[in-house]
């Protein structure tokens, strides 16, 4: 009997493609949601993930957009839809609130002091450790059009890029740990 | 107190999650392999955060002593 290697080789080539890209040590994060609360959350799992040696990606769209932006740029130019959208929403992370328990801005400032006082890393130092440890930071083309947010108005954070949905996918694919914060 | 032999100690006393994770995760590469990082913490999460972080850095948690302050030594393995 004789043995068909290369028709064996074929087949074995064939099933390793079927398999797909394997899993890395990877979190892939879509950050949905733009309230103080969720955010910090997204950004303790992001921060701690990188402790862990993991790679980091988080993709902000919709609601998260706005927690991006950096309250001292004002940029001009814009048509009246964008600039409504850019009067109501958040100007930047430090303006985001609690999504529950808000109560007219005195729930969000009393978590923000008992934090403090309890030594928790406020959304500045966690972007500041994200900063540190390689985070990557993806944000949707999409959002940004609909909500009339222009490049120029957002933080500056070395690790930040912009793209789509598929961009997302792709990293999403070959990462061992997928999450949505919304 | 047991005797590991310690290279480095660490306070994190009164820092939250995810603090200590991130602190060690910095730490750990000022020792050379094989040595040991002795980490005083009072997160409690500590005391099951560290051997996570441990598994998934591929580092090793020796001890964790639940106390005031909890005490938790971390050999580098690479």
């Amino acid at each position: 009997m004789t043995v068909d290697v290369e028709k064996e080789l074929a087949e074995l080539k064939a099933k390793v493609d079927e398999m797909g890209p394997a899993k890395v040590n990877k979190l892939s994060m879509i950050v949905l949601a733009g309230d103080l609360d969720k955010l910090i959350a997204a950004m303790i799992i992001a921060t701690g993930a990188a402790a862990m040696g993991m790679k980091v990606v988080q993709f902000f769209t919709f609601w998260g957009t706005a927690a991006l932006r950096d309250s001292k740029k004002n940029v001009g130019g814009k048509d009246l839809m964008s600039t409504m959208f850019g009067w109501m929403l958040p100007k930047g992370r430090n303006k985001v609130t609690l999504s529950q328990m808000h109560m007219g801005g005195m729930g969000t400032a009393m978590l923000k002091d008992l934090m403090k006082k309890k030594n928790a890393p406020s959304l500045d130092q966690l972007f500041e450790i994200a900063e540190m440890t390689g985070v990557e930071i993806k944000v949707c083309e999409m959002s940004m059009d609909l909500m009339g947010f222009k490049r120029e108005e957002l933080i500056e954070y070395p690790h930040m890029d912009y793209c789509g949905v598929a961009t997302f996918l792709a990293e999403a694919q070959e990462s061992s740990v997928q999450l949505i914060i919304s | 107190m047991p005797d590991h032999n310690v290279a480095k100690t660490l306070d994190l006393k009164g820092l939250p999650c995810p603090m200590p994770v991130v602190k060690i995760s910095q730490e750990i590469n000022s020792v050379e392999v094989g040595e040991v990082i002795e980490v005083h913490t009072t997160d409690p999460g500590s005391l099951s955060d560290f051997p996570a972080w441990a598994k998934v850095s591929g580092n090793e948690v020796l001890e964790s002593i639940q106390g005031d302050p909890i005490v938790i030594f971390v050999r580098r393995i690479k």
